[in-house]
């Protein structure tokens, strides 16, 4: 697989794992088997976002596997916005959702906001309703 | 009947027309919506990862507070609402450690004995009301009017807290078919919104409600009829902007079911709370003279 350039981010890119450590880490945040998926890209060619992202969601399981940190540098898992349309149609039943979930609060948990809540200009803030601002904090910041 | 109601924070603030309209048509049918005494935010979305409970406490704190009230039922009309307190409803029933934790953590608060089931109004409207008994009772039928149901996610997805087929739904259908609408049907019916992407990335967001109606409108679609809040948002709102993404399209209106069930059993228009809406809702309901005032 050739190596895409992802987005650099500085304090994403000190967290530090040890061999194979990734890998457990997100199974163990998220429950879920990465070993089970086979790359057939069903829930990439389902999500709805994947034109915006810089890796597929099944490229995030790969890089995963093959212990490859820089992935959470990535703008996939902060597009993902758990509408688990790839979960419903993962054919090895893996909850990709959750992958995703599990690459953010690895990041979340080193302190590591991505999202600065005093930028949100005060007119968006009055007219959006507020399940966007909830669903948006608990999704991005710690 | 009266059936205890779980408002959640955005029926109180942006999505009022849908609290009202759903009140509306509910004292029509004879029954009633009592809010509940004591209830907090649901959190929205629900925790997807395995170690953190934190998450399920506000959702488990109000599903107490609907036994504390006697209740075995409780109702909601948002569908992060509805999603979020089945989600955790679930997982404390499944899980009893989960449960035992979470309850010794609330100590101001009765524990929960896992006796509420959590339904969504449409559900409700579906399995207890049932569709034969409201097209009985439309007084004006929204005949010629061409509306494609847009579902979005959370009312179908993950699977285990789905209210209808998370592939092929029909209960908003069968729903517009019951109020003499024609059904436009469209795959992106079941396709995400952009959710909270409206906050920081509004043009992502106009793009999503570009592609779920433009398909709409190649259809000849009239409108789009819904439920979550956040979804009439976006393709309402973000919809409007994407005019000026894209050339020659325009918008159509974006109605919550309640609002199109009230005005075909002919109750007083200005429960929809209309004006709320950015592409005005009652123009087309007035050009196909179902709008009587």
């Amino acid at each position: 697989m050739p190596r895409k350039k992802l987005p650099k981010n500085k304090e994403i890119s000190k967290i530090v794992f040890k061999k194979g450590d990734l890998a457990k880490e997100v199974e163990e945040l998220s429950g879920e088997n990465l070993f089970g998926c086979y790359q057939c890209g069903t829930c990439s060619a389902g999500c709805p976002y994947v034109e915006d992202m810089d890796l597929t969601p099944d490229e995030v399981i790969r890089y995963i596997v093959l212990d490859r940190p820089e992935v959470l540098n990535c703008k996939t898992i902060w597009l993902c916005s758990a509408c688990f349309t790839c979960a419903e149609r993962c054919p090895r039943d893996i909850n990709i959702t959750k992958i995703m979930e599990a690459c953010r609060q690895i990041v979340l948990r080193k302190k590591i906001d991505r999202t600065q809540a005093q930028k949100i200009p005060k007119k968006e803030r009055e007219a959006i309703p507020q399940i966007a601002f909830v669903s948006l904090f608990r999704k991005n910041i710690g | 009947m009266k059936l205890l109601y779980f408002p959640g924070c955005t029926l109180k603030t942006s999505a009022k027309n849908l609290e009202k309209s759903a009140f509306a048509i509910m004292e029509k049918l004879g029954h009633e919506l009592k809010e509940m005494d004591d209830w907090t935010c649901c959190g929205v979305v629900s925790s997807l990862s395995d170690d953190d409970l934190m998450r399920h406490l506000a959702p488990l704190r109000s599903l107490i507070h609907v036994e504390d009230e006697g209740e075995d039922k409780v109702v909601t009309l948002c569908d992060m609402c509805c999603n979020t307190l089945k989600q955790t409803n679930l997982r404390v029933k499944e899980k009893s450690d989960d449960l035992e934790t979470l309850n010794a953590f609330m100590d101001r608060e009765n524990d929960y004995k896992g006796t509420v089931t959590v339904y969504h109004f449409l559900e409700f409207l579906r399995d207890e009301v049932g569709f034969a008994t409201l097209k009985k009772m439309v007084k004006n039928p929204l005949k010629g009017i061409k509306i494609m149901p847009y579902y979005g996610c959370m009312m179908l997805r993950p699977r285990e807290v789905a209210i209808d087929d998370a592939e092929e739904p029909k209960i908003l259908s069968d729903l517009l078919s019951v109020l003499g609408a024609e059904v436009i049907d469209n795959p992106f019916k079941i396709e995400c919104c952009g959710s909270y992407h409206t906050i920081e990335n509004k043009k992502i967001v106009s793009n999503r409600a570009h592609r779920i109606t433009n398909y709409a409108l190649e259809r000849g679609s009239d409108a789009i009829m819904l439920s979550c809040p956040l979804c009439r948002f976006n393709l309402d709102v973000r919809g409007k902007e994407a005019e000026k993404l894209f050339k020659a399209y325009k918008q159509i209106p974006v109605y919550y079911y309640t609002q199109l069930i009230a005005i075909a059993l002919g109750l007083d228009p200005t429960v929809c709370g209309f004006d709320e809406h950015a592409v005005d809702p009652s123009l087309l309901l007035k050009k196909k003279g179902v709008y009587k005032k």
